[in-house]
């Protein structure tokens, strides 16, 4: 994992914005609506979900080498 | 996670906010606080948002400066009222497209008019969202809505060109799509001494995206990636290639003269000063 995502919950509303604009599929709306990383290893970090959440519910921070590597 | 430091903007026991899923409302809010941001000088104690009534102005009680929530239609009033009072103060107008080229389509003129030095952020929802999806001004041609079940037939206001006519000093359009591209647009705004007009387009899925069947928001904002076109390429394309929904995004003008604010200064020095 490259990546470390923080999820505000309480914020999400489940529109769907961060699923669909995800370039690597990592996302995905769980039943009650909520967004949950489904496949945290294709992540990139782009970071595309961050910048177009419109309730900031979701952070992406890229991980450095080291801390990448204890995970 | 490491913080986000446009954050501390927010006022946090509001969020979170109360517009739609979906809504672009939040994405250009916060594209206006990491402008501000980026300004040096401009602290929350200097910066002051102004809002009409709507959707979009609903995002002055999250936004943590001094902030007035104002009359519908009348938020260029207030804040020139604040610009001539403090002119040492920053001041960013946040409106809608009923707001601004409805109720206050006068205030919008004569603000561009004069110059008066403010940062107005448009956010174009292309609809009435609040109120139940009435027309607006701004919606487009055939497009329905709760007063146009048949699609509307009011030929719609390209409020860039209208500002621009009206006598602004900085006129620019982004979408909540290019979020960076907006974030460039405000600041460039900010920048700008005298009347900077900024029209952001956000998505609307409840009132205007449903009953036009558009679809969810990330088609509605698909749709303003693939029909944005930036300036400088607007400009060289053929007549017969700007078709369909295809509409220019970027900076389309900006000139100097001199502000409202230095305009009226030099009035209050030539009838002896202003009362202390």
């Amino acid at each position: 994992m490259k990546s470390e995502f923080t999820l505000k919950l309480d914020r999400c509303k489940g529109c769907g914005i961060c699923v669909a604009f995800c370039p690597k599929q990592v996302l995905a709306l769980d039943t009650l609506g909520k967004v949950y990383v489904a496949h945290p290893e294709n992540c990139i970090a782009c970071g595309q979900c961050e910048l177009r959440c419109p309730d900031y519910a979701i952070f992406v921070d890229k991980l450095k080498q080291e801390a990448a590597d204890k995970k | 996670m490491l913080e986000r430091s446009y954050e501390k903007f927010f006022r946090q026991n509001r969020l979170p906010h109360l517009w739609c899923p979906g809504c672009g409302n939040g994405i250009v809010m916060k594209a206006i606080v990491q402008a501000i941001e980026k300004k040096s000088g401009w602290t929350q104690d200097n910066t002051i948002i102004v809002s009409g009534i709507g959707c979009s102005s609903r995002a002055s009680g999250y936004m943590d400066f001094d902030t007035l929530h104002t009359a519908h239609g009348r938020a260029i009033p207030f804040a020139t009222g604040i610009k001539l009072a403090r002119p040492d103060l920053n001041v960013v107008v946040i409106t809608g497209d009923g707001d601004c080229t409805a109720i206050g389509g006068n205030h919008f003129i004569h603000g561009c008019r004069r110059n008066v030095d403010l940062t107005v952020i448009l956010f174009n929802n292309n609809i009435y969202g609040m109120t139940g999806g009435q027309a607006s001004p701004m919606t487009p041609l055939g497009k329905k809505a709760t007063t146009a079940p048949y699609g509307s037939i009011d030929r719609p206001f390209d409020a860039c060109k209208l500002a621009e006519a009206a006598g602004a000093t900085y006129v620019a359009r982004s979408t909540a799509f290019h979020v960076q591209h907006l974030v460039k647009m405000i600041e460039d705004g900010l920048d700008n001494a005298g009347f900077s007009f900024i029209e952001a387009l956000v998505q609307c899925p409840t009132a205007y995206g449903r009953r036009n069947k558009i679809g969810e928001p990330a088609k509605m904002m698909a749709w303003m990636r693939d029909n944005a076109v930036m300036k400088n390429v607007w400009d060289k394309l053929p007549d017969d290639k700007k078709i369909g929904d295809k509409f220019p995004i970027g900076l389309f003008y900006k000139a100097e003269t001199e502000t409202y604010d230095e305009a009226y200064h030099h009035v209050i020095e030539m009838a002896g000063g202003a009362a202390k």
